[in-house]
């Protein structure tokens, strides 16, 4: 078991180095001159001349991944070229609201999709297992920027039942979790459903309804347990797409997070603010996924044997 | 005094056109401290007959179109769901074959045996007594075993948690649905020692269900043979055994195979059970009989009380 952990740990390590050579390549190729977007347009030649010496913009590509390499060892991840702010201050001071974000969005999400897959699995072929059914396979459907707006628009702003934007309060993330929540909530409520129904035949359940187990308690204790195992596993590689969704929610709400930190740094192609952005959501996956990891451990005992 | 009795039972799974009779016309009754085997081929209703008693079957698919079930003198079929739920493992308690997907994977087993305390003996649902339960069962080291989960153990010994756990709320009638079918032969035996044991000690009644007549003269006062749907032969164990009445049964007896045995071949039944839904006019048996005559296809025998205590599905149980 230390020796499984120390394993995941590495490969964590390797697939944040991954990123980290991968999106500096990137970035690097992007079109657009680097100098230019700190100067301002209007610069002489004179100051953009200045401007790339004093950021090594003119070293080979190699050397500057080198560099950047290095420094990131130190545990720095540099200056923003545009604020010349601290990037790793700059991400924790935003990260509190996107956390906020998540979790509110994880809560809502789960709240609605397993009473719901529970519900369908239960009353399978009914009017409400079918009207659920096509809601959360609209929902899947959905792209979270369109819906970020929807609900903007009709629920705050011509309602006037939820702030519209900004963030002063946790009212002002109830719109942009709820647009989480129904993105990612509709799939899980089938694939909860679907785990279900395969567990609702098993002998177990069968034998809990043989000793007095009451229909509700089979549903909640002795099958849902055991239909959730195979949800964790989603869960893990699901929150990627969380925070994918976060970007959109978060810009079209004008909160102060990650989302919309990285975006701005991407309309300035401020490399190390995006290079700060893009490393700290591969951490926050990687080590959700090592969480999940020993979560699923614990939800299901069968898989300590096998460590 | 009469546990159980189950009266002219008849059960469609699906209903009007499609239903399909999977037991027709089944009556069994078993005393207090009896045990009762219910033998028979896969698919000839001696489950569901079983599970019946404590309406376990779903309905749908499954239709009571007739008969009744005393449970006590109260019928389980007219039982609303609340009381349904305190005959279930209160009054009637099943162990069924295959213990580890009987077992839930998720849960210790301590909890699991707790459950059913909690559920029928809520005063006492304390280690103290699941101990005690796995002790009546021959678990070893019970106290360090109520941490363990199902996948921990062996076939035998989740076998023997879930008969703990069947006895957590000292029901009078215990239904094992073929308990033993999964286990290794030599668990087997331990498993049935143990039933034949606890039912003695405890006076509970037994619900056997096997399709294997070698284990009948162990443990039954009385066996009831299945026939697609019906009981063809209803007799006191030794007697049945020693003499049996009904061709199907004495067919199926030859067809257990012995050690010392002369024959080259094992004998089987010809033909195959037939499909429910597909049953023959007359004797349901009569197609595959050995003893056929041309009336057996016309009406179907009534079970007659051929002796004083043995009853018998078949008019010329007297032929050889």
């Amino acid at each position: 078991m230390p020796n499984r952990l120390l394993t995941r740990l590495f490969w964590s390590v390797v697939t944040l180095l991954a990123t980290a050579v991968l999106t500096f390549l990137l970035v690097n190729a992007v079109p657009g001159d680097v100098a230019r977007s700190i100067a301002g347009s209007k610069a002489s030649p004179e100051v953009l001349q200045q401007v790339r010496e004093k950021y090594h913009l003119n070293d080979p590509m190699l050397v500057r991944l080198g560099h950047y390499l290095v420094q990131l060892a130190r545990g720095d991840l540099g200056h923003s070229y545009v604020t010349d702010q601290s990037v790793s201050e700059a991400i924790l001071t935003r990260f509190p609201t996107t956390a906020a974000l998540c979790v509110t969005g994880l809560v809502m999400w789960m709240l609605a999709a397993v009473p719901l897959g529970v519900l369908m699995a239960r009353f399978r072929g009914s009017w409400f297992d079918r009207t659920i059914l096509v809601a959360a396979t609209l929902s899947l459907s959905l792209p979270a920027f369109w819906l970020a707006r929807m609900l903007q628009y009709w629920l705050a702003f011509r309602l006037g039942w939820f702030p519209v934007a900004g963030f002063r309060s946790f009212a002002h993330l109830l719109l942009p979790a709820a647009t989480l929540a129904i993105i990612s909530g509709g799939y899980y409520a089938l694939l909860i459903q679907a785990n279900m129904m395969e567990v609702l035949h098993a002998p177990y359940i069968a034998a809990a309804r043989a000793k007095g187990v009451s229909e509700t308690v089979i549903l909640f204790r002795h099958a849902l347990r055991n239909a959730f195992i195979p949800v964790v596993t989603v869960l893990g590689t699901d929150v990627a797409a969380l925070l994918s969704g976060v970007i959109f929610t978060e810009n079209v709400f004008a909160l102060p997070g990650i989302g919309t930190l990285a975006v701005q740094s991407v309309f300035n192609l401020d490399v190390p603010m995006i290079m700060g952005t893009v490393l700290f959501s591969a951490t926050l996956v990687v080590s959700v996924n090592l969480v999940v990891d020993l979560l699923y451990r614990w939800i299901d005992p069968r898989i300590k044997a096998d460590y | 005094m009469t546990l159980l009795e189950i009266k002219s039972l008849k059960m469609d799974f699906g209903a009007g056109a499609d239903a399909l009779r999977a037991v027709d016309g089944v009556s069994l009754a078993i005393g207090t401290g009896e045990t009762v085997c219910l033998v028979g081929e896969s698919g000839c209703g001696k489950s569901v007959t079983a599970l019946s008693i404590a309406r376990l079957v779903p309905t749908p698919p499954a239709n009571y179109v007739g008969g009744e079930i005393l449970l006590n003198g109260r019928d389980t079929l007219k039982m609303a769901n609340g009381e349904l739920q305190k005959i279930r493992g209160g009054v009637v308690s099943y162990v069924f074959q295959e213990p580890g997907a009987s077992l839930n994977p998720v849960f210790r087993i301590g909890s699991q045996i707790k459950e059913s305390l909690k559920l029928h003996q809520p005063g006492k649902a304390t280690d103290a007594e699941v101990i005690r339960l796995l002790k009546l069962v021959g678990i070893p080291a019970p106290e360090s075993r109520i941490r363990n989960y199902p996948f921990e153990m062996s076939g035998g010994m989740q076998q023997r948690v879930m008969i703990a756990m069947a006895l957590a709320s000292e029901p009078k009638l215990l239904v094992a649905d073929e308990p033993t079918t999964a286990l290794d032969v030599t668990i087997q035996a331990q498993i049935l020692d143990l039933l034949r044991d606890l039912k003695q000690r405890l006076g509970m009644a037994i619900l056997l269900i096997t399709h294997n007549l070698g284990i009948v003269g162990d443990m039954a006062d009385r066996v009831a043979v299945m026939y697609a749907g019906q009981i063809v032969e209803l007799s006191p164990a030794k007697e049945l055994l020693r003499r049996p009445l009904h061709p199907y049964t004495k067919a199926l007896m030859a067809s257990v195979p012995k050690l010392h045995g002369t024959a080259d071949r094992l004998s089987a039944i010809p033909g195959n059970v037939p499909r429910i839904g597909n049953f023959p006019p007359g004797c349901r048996f009569a197609p595959r009989c050995p003893i056929a005559q041309p009336e057996c296809s016309v009406a179907v025998p009534d079970l007659v009380e051929a002796e004083p205590g043995r009853w018998v599905r078949c008019p010329f149980w007297k032929t050889p």
